[in-house]
């Protein structure tokens, strides 16, 4: 009894671990900053949304990447709203793709999620300069869509051997 | 032509109105939200400030609470570099503390000295009430360096105060709720403080660059600065008393000159938050 019960809490926490990363990521913003390395940081936020969108959005859902976007405004001071709007974007540009793909491949996915974080750091940040006077580090957005780019393969990756061990849970 | 047109309607249609299974929301409808949220922040509603506030006060104190396991892992990141440069740091602070000992009574004599003379040309001398405040969250973030702080409204902390490790100046108040606070540091790039750099009293703005260090801009282009100069705030604008040390002016060529400031941002555990009021007397 107690064994099936510890098996149903550790099923759980394994079904709902990439909502629950996505929370501490936007809670804790780990990008591995306090190394001190130039121009290096990466959003895992966007990677985790871009992935969960693609291949299985019942994972995150729609209304939980609204709140989180929230909460990361509020962590970041940026004003409300405004990441949450860049995190449904990419979930809008994921969920075309998956929409009109076929025949899945990591790198077709990756090229793509370079495009899709591209417009959507462009629209976040003509908003955050534009309409809330905002001042910001070019050099440091371009570094942050590279690393995150370059990240998301090994990432994607990690979460494909994550969601082969849910399917096999499941059956 | 018609008919891979059709096939991207129909794609766009279904990524962005059709609500999946288990989803309460569409994809159209959040988005729509998200911009209105946008628009009614930067109406600056009443109503608004305070679900922004208390939205603030939860997450802050859950994000608090999820970045110890990172806090830890970066506090013995720097124990280890800190063990690493023992022997060279005791060698600096051996000879800096030399240094000290030789200046520390001039400068009482001088302070007392300034006091006086002061009094006499009736300038205003500052008050200051101060309150410690621990750093709940140093995000920093690529695009905002910024902390949180315990201590709100319901302790007098209040908009513009100067905040402050020992007594070099950090940051500035920019957003008060009711039991935490967000200071912006001297470091980000929306930092502007009007500074002065000793000696020749050379008044200037310190901005932020969004690293490490800050710069000197609005300067009259034929004033000149001393490699070395030790930046204060100025006083001007009347936000901060003047005399506040900030960093140090570096000079490397005419092109690259960056202010070192004397606190590190990046390891601030517990500041001081300080408001200046003219003293009655």
């Amino acid at each position: 009894m107690s064994s099936k019960l510890r098996n149903t809490i550790g099923n759980t926490f394994l079904f709902y671990l990439p909502l629950i990363l996505l929370f501490i990521s936007v809670f804790n913003e780990f990008d591995f900053n306090y190394l001190n390395y130039r121009y290096f940081s990466f959003n895992f936020p966007f990677i985790l949304i871009f992935y969960w969108s693609l291949k299985r959005i019942e994972t995150l859902g729609y209304g939980y990447i609204f709140v989180a976007g929230m909460f990361n405004d509020a962590v970041l001071g940026f004003p409300i709203g405004i990441s949450s709007l860049t995190y449904l974007i990419i979930c809008g540009f994921a969920a075309y793709l998956r929409n009109i793909t076929l025949r899945p491949s990591l790198i077709k996915d990756w090229l793509y999620f370079l495009f899709t974080i591209s417009v959507a750091n462009s629209i976040n940040y003509f908003l955050l300069i534009s309409f809330f006077s905002i001042e910001i580090n070019y050099y440091k957005i371009f570094g942050n869509i590279i690393f995150t780019f370059f990240l998301y393969y090994i990432f994607a990756y990690i979460f494909d051997i994550y969601r082969a061990i849910i399917s096999r849970i499941k059956t | 032509m018609a008919t891979s047109r059709d096939d991207f309607i129909i794609a766009i249609r279904s990524a962005f109105l059709k609500k999946g299974n288990k989803q309460r929301f569409s994809l159209i409808g959040l988005i729509f939200f998200s911009i209105g949220l946008l628009i009614v922040s930067k109406i600056n509603l009443p109503v608004t400030n305070y679900l922004k506030i208390t939205l603030n006060e939860v997450v802050y104190r859950s994000s608090f609470i999820i970045s110890v396991p990172e806090k830890k892992i970066q506090i013995f990141s720097n124990k280890i570099k800190d063990h690493y440069n023992v022997y060279n740091d005791y060698l600096s602070i051996k000879e800096k503390l030399n240094q000290l000992q030789s200046k520390k009574y001039v400068t009482q004599f001088l302070e007392e000295e300034n006091k006086r003379l002061k009094k006499t040309i009736d300038e205003y001398i500052y008050n200051s009430k101060e309150i410690i405040a621990k750093v709940l969250i140093d995000k920093n973030s690529p695009f905002l360096k910024s902390i949180i702080v315990n201590k709100g409204s319901k302790d007098n902390v209040k908009l513009g105060m100067a905040v402050l490790d020992r007594s070099y100046l950090v940051g500035k108040i920019v957003e008060v709720n009711y039991s935490t606070a967000r200071a912006l540091l001297v470091s980000d790039l929306n930092s502007k403080i009007p500074v002065g750099t000793e000696p020749g009293n050379i008044q200037s703005i310190l901005s932020g660059t969004g690293k490490q260090n800050g710069k000197i801009e609005y300067l009259e282009s034929e004033v000149f600065i001393q490699n070395e100069s030790i930046v204060y705030t100025s006083g001007s604008g009347g936000l901060f008393k003047s005399g506040v040390p900030v960093g140090i002016y570096n000079k490397k060529n005419t092109e690259e000159q960056t202010v070192t400031f004397f606190s590190k941002l990046s390891q601030l555990t517990f500041v001081k938050l300080i408001s200046f009021e003219e003293d009655s007397n």
